[in-house]
């Protein structure tokens, strides 16, 4: 099945001012991938009033033209990426990171509950650098 | 299931035949592990357009974990065991208000290794974000490289040695699609007693290089020896050390199987392989599981993960591009030449790799490729030869089969490594010097070898006096026992004296056992041709 969510369609183009109202249907496997990848429970009417909101506020991007205007992805793109040299610097501080924890067992921290196990495994793929010890 | 080793193609033309007769009987046909001539078969099979054999397909994902004595950006030191989350910096932690800074030495490192497997260098590469969640990715994102890599479109060349005396020597290319500078995520520990996780960022954060390959292998043996080729490459050099034990090198295998000719199958991960030789018995155990699962009729069953559908992803905005140049002319004046990593220099510092030196020893040595390859590819062979080989005048190629042989199987059975050996590189050319010289009979040589690890810390030289078991030189001794034998055996003499001279063989085998082995060949030959003459 799908959600029905108004989204809000800008066609005015630079003028600031957004257009009609364009009802539109999220369907059910992009609410699906949406919960995997932002851990939010959509299912109740709670979190749909909130993906609506989201949506909706995200919309206002469409009353710019940027047509033949290039992506930037970094306010940084005209600097030079400075190159450390390779000596230790930092480091040797588990005491006082081990101290923001709430919980820590034997100079570990402790995973939230539901992080690591296998029902969040089996649902949550993880990349392939991942290893399990 | 058995492990006995049966050839693939067999069980596969047999398979329909037995399933009819024997359907259990079939079953468990198909669950037999395959040997390492499947991947021989596989190529003929390929090679016949009429087969409707399937075969496998394998790509490998691999990360490198980059030698260097800091994280990829962060002034953490990087080191195998420490105490839990001691080799943690702010950033590492992903404590708010902290930056990463790029290490130096880790561009290199990508460098070096792009350069040593022919890619292209991307003048220009940039920097992302993968978003995910675990515990052990504290920022919830991996900074690497996804969209434009540091190299790109490379070639990985390896060789294994097949035939039935694993002599031949065969050459295969693997197309590497791209190599990306990333980081590396913490260390989970379950704690099953307690029902929590435990996390350890120690290894967060350090560099790794993933190299993604194309799928251009067939079983596993042929990944297992372009990983082993990839792992020579990678500690030649020092770019990373390597070891799959430690985790410095990992492997991740992509296997599908089809008719050649037709589009590839669905593909499965095979993960978690710790050693080169679990990687290739894994590789050919999914092959079989997947050849079996399409001959039934059934469909590979494909785990989807949620981030291969590409998002989660964006330019990482704390990073510039990152600029490398080609050589000192296409530096911008006025630069630091600590902020400029220059891709000639690098080209021609690189030190000699496997592949070159395996050449050189041919060269050097006059050794067959086999030998060189077998030299190369056992840690410290080549250095122990080299070492024999000063310490005495034998030639090489006389040389070579004690240590490739000899040394190398004694080694083996009682799996040490060639720096463990009890018997030094001296030792054994001490030895080799005594045979040459003609003090003792090869054979002896053998015996005397034996002695050595049986006893270590007993020279070669000690044991032949002990045991008196030097070279019977002495004509008038040799003449008498060479008589006692052919008055001995008046039958065999008649056979030389008609022309049979190979007879002569078996006289002389009889001289060497009445002598335990010590008389002079060459002398014993001429007095036996003489008296039978």
């Amino acid at each position: 099945g799908s959600i029905f969510i108004p989204i809000l369609s800008c066609k005015g183009a630079g003028n600031g001012r957004c257009g009609t109202i364009d009802p539109a249907a999220v369907p059910a496997d992009l609410v699906d991938k949406l919960e995997r990848l932002a851990l939010v429970d959509f299912r109740t009417k709670q979190g749909l009033a909130c993906l609506e909101k989201a949506v909706r506020f995200a919309g206002q991007l469409h009353a710019v033209d940027t047509s033949g205007v290039e992506p930037m992805d970094s306010v940084l793109e005209d600097r030079a990426l400075h190159l450390r040299g390779d000596a230790v610097t930092e480091g040797d501080c588990a005491e006082e990171l081990l101290g923001l924890a709430e919980r820590t067992v034997e100079e570990y921290f402790v995973a939230p509950p539901g992080m690591a196990e296998a029902a969040f495994m089996s649902s949550h793929q993880l990349p392939e650098n991942h290893r399990e010890e | 299931m058995a492990a006995s080793c049966v050839v693939a193609s067999e069980l596969l033309q047999n398979t329909k035949q037995i399933s009819m007769f024997f359907p259990k009987t079939s079953r468990f046909i198909r669950r037999i592990s395959t040997s390492n001539l499947q991947c021989d078969k596989q190529h003929q099979l390929k090679t016949n357009s009429a087969s409707q054999q399937l075969v496998g397909v394998v790509g490998l994902e691999i990360h490198a974990q980059i030698n260097s004595n800091t994280k990829l950006f962060s002034g953490s030191p990087v080191r195998f065991s420490a105490p839990p989350n001691s080799l943690v910096s702010f950033l590492d932690a992903s404590l708010p208000g902290t930056l990463p800074v790029l290490n130096r030495r880790c561009v290199e490192a990508a460098v070096m290794t792009g350069l040593a497997l022919n890619c292209t260098i991307n003048k220009k590469s940039l920097f992302d974000r993968k978003h995910y969640f675990y515990a052990d990715l504290p920022a919830g994102y991996q900074i690497t490289q996804q969209r434009r890599p540091i190299a790109v479109d490379g070639t990985l060349t390896y060789s294994f040695l097949s035939g039935k005396k694993r002599s031949q020597v065969i050459r295969k290319h693997v197309h590497v699609k791209q190599i990306q500078l990333e980081q590396d995520s913490g260390k989970s520990l379950h704690d099953d007693v307690r029902s929590q996780t435990l996390i350890d960022l120690n290894r967060a954060g350090v560099g790794l290089m993933e190299l993604v390959m194309e799928p251009d292998m067939n079983c596993g043996e042929e990944a297992a020896a372009a990983v082993r080729e990839l792992q020579l490459i990678l500690q030649a050099l020092g770019t990373c050390q390597g070891n799959m034990s430690e985790g410095q090198l990992r492997v991740d295998a992509n296997v599908s199987v089809h008719r050649p000719g037709e589009p590839l199958g669905i593909r499965t991960e095979v993960k978690n392989l710790n050693s080169i030789r679990y990687l290739a018995r894994a590789i050919d155990y999914e092959i079989q599981r997947q050849i079996g699962v399409v001959q039934r009729g059934e469909t590979v069953q494909n785990e989807t993960r949620a981030y291969d559908s590409k998002s989660g992803f964006m330019p990482e905005p704390n990073l510039p591009p990152l600029i490398v140049y080609e050589d000192d002319a296409s530096l911008p004046s006025g630069i630091d030449p600590g902020q400029a990593v220059v891709v000639q220099e690098i080209k021609e510092g690189l030190p000699e790799l496997p592949s070159v030196r395996r050449e050189r020893l041919v060269q050097t040595y006059g050794l067959l490729p086999e030998h060189s390859f077998t030299l190369v590819n056992e840690d410290g062979l080549m250095e122990y030869f080299e070492e024999v080989m000063k310490g005495t005048r034998r030639e090489p190629r006389k040389v070579i089969g004690w240590v490739t042989n000899e040394l190398l199987g004694q080694l083996k059975q009682r799996d040490l490594s060639v720096s463990q050996s009890p018997i030094s590189p001296a030792a054994l050319a001490e030895l080799l010097e005594l045979q040459e010289t003609g003090h003792i009979s090869s054979s002896i040589a053998k015996q005397v070898y034996q002695e050595m690890w049986n006893s270590p810390g007993k020279t070669a030289a000690q044991t032949i006096q002990e045991q008196d078991l030097g070279l019977v030189s002495d004509v008038a001794q040799l003449h008498s026992i060479c008589q006692k034998v052919v008055d001995s055996h008046p039958d065999e003499v008649c056979a030389i004296r008609s022309g049979n001279t190979k007879v002569l063989n078996k006289l002389m085998g009889l001289v060497q056992k009445e002598t335990k082995g010590r008389a002079d060949p060459v002398l014993v030959m001429d007095i036996l041709k003489q008296k039978t003459s």
